[in-house]
């Protein structure tokens, strides 16, 4: 059964990619080399969509993955298997959060975490800023857009909407 | 008790708005959910994800699976996981089934250009936020600092930079506190 069989692969990806998207593409190619599932110009090519459109990258490439091996059904059967580890994990995790949460140990690891947290979040913007900020016109775009959103609060939906229009006006 | 379809519809949303990794849903999980419905506080959300980098998964599905629990217990984990990963399946099944073309075109191409930009500067304020708020001690800048040096010069993963930081917290505290 070609499900289960999706259902179990996806499932250890879950399960063993920790830290978030990017960390499943390297499962991918591994599954396309055992398999034969799908080509490397195809994993590729379900990277850059999976990049390009919305939703957590991760969730995408699962979904996409399963569609081309199996149809609706193995998008379905991939992306629910690959979220499961995730669900069962924080159950545990938040029960035990919460029994622990005032405990001063906890609070002490959880403050001197966050910190960390912020770096481990701005070398991400970093990453991204690689490939985006290429140029003065999209340097301008981004100083502009920091300082409105400093001075102009808003939602982050609002300025992303706005900035699909600033792409289309500028052409970036 | 905040119903479980409005948890639902508001993961919902913001899976939609994501694009690329879970980090670039924090700023989306801040203003969401922090700021405008105000289930969890920043801090919460920065625990979540110190956590989340830690346990097995995505960062967006665990971040979610948390703020779910929080709510409603096992039946808000479930529906605000459902929520978020939502989006994708319908989207990439519109892509995979019809609209494949339409992802190289250039207006296309143009508006995520920009969508990037945006991404880019809603983590740096994001960040500037968080750490008006959260960060006070001499450490906690120690920490920041030294975090940054290994990401950027040492390449070292995620993992071991939020244990590097777990662990510093009982180192104890030399210099007291600024303030």
């Amino acid at each position: 059964m070609i499900y289960v069989l999706l259902c179990w692969e996806f499932f250890k990806i879950g399960l063993f990619a920790v830290g978030g998207g990017l960390v499943t593409v390297p499962f991918l190619f591994d599954l396309a080399e055992a398999y034969g599932w799908f080509s490397t110009a195809e994993l590729t090519d379900m990277i850059a969509v999976s990049q390009s459109t919305p939703g957590p990258m991760g969730i995408n490439m699962a979904t996409y993955a399963g569609f081309k091996v199996a149809g609706i059904a193995g998008a379905l059967s991939t992306t629910l298997s690959e979220v499961l580890p995730s669900m069962i994990v924080i159950y545990f995790v938040s029960k035990i959060l919460n029994k622990w949460s005032d405990n001063s140990n906890v609070q002490k690891v959880l403050s001197a975490i966050r910190p960390a947290v912020m770096a481990l979040i701005l070398f991400a913007g970093w990453d991204i800023a690689k490939i985006t900020i290429i140029d003065y016109k999209t340097f301008g775009v981004l100083i502009f857009l920091t300082l409105a959103m400093r001075f102009y609060k808003k939602s982050a939906i609002f300025y992303i909407v706005i900035s699909a229009g600033i792409g289309l006006l500028l052409k970036i | 008790m905040v119903g479980l379809w409005k948890i639902f519809a508001v993961f919902f949303k913001m899976g939609l708005f994501t694009f690329g990794g879970g980090y670039a849903m924090l700023p989306i999980l801040k203003s969401e959910v922090a700021e405008k419905y105000k289930w969890v506080s920043e801090e919460e959300l920065l625990n979540y994800y110190s956590i989340g980098q830690c346990t097995p998964g995505m960062i967006a599905v665990n971040a979610a699976s948390f703020i779910g629990y929080k709510l409603r217990k096992i039946s808000g984990l479930v529906a605000a996981t459902m929520g978020v990963i939502a989006p994708s399946i319908i989207i990439i099944l519109l892509v995979a089934l019809i609209l494949r073309q339409y992802m190289d075109n250039q207006y296309v191409q143009w508006a995520f250009g920009g969508i990037r930009i945006s991404v880019v500067a809603l983590i740096i304020n994001t960040v500037a936020d968080m750490w008006q708020k959260g960060v006070k001690r001499v450490r906690d800048y120690i920490v920041f600092a030294v975090a940054l040096i290994l990401l950027f010069w040492c390449n070292l993963s995620a993992i071991v930079i939020v244990l590097l930081a777990a662990g510093s917290a009982f180192i104890p505290d030399l210099m007291g506190k600024k303030q």
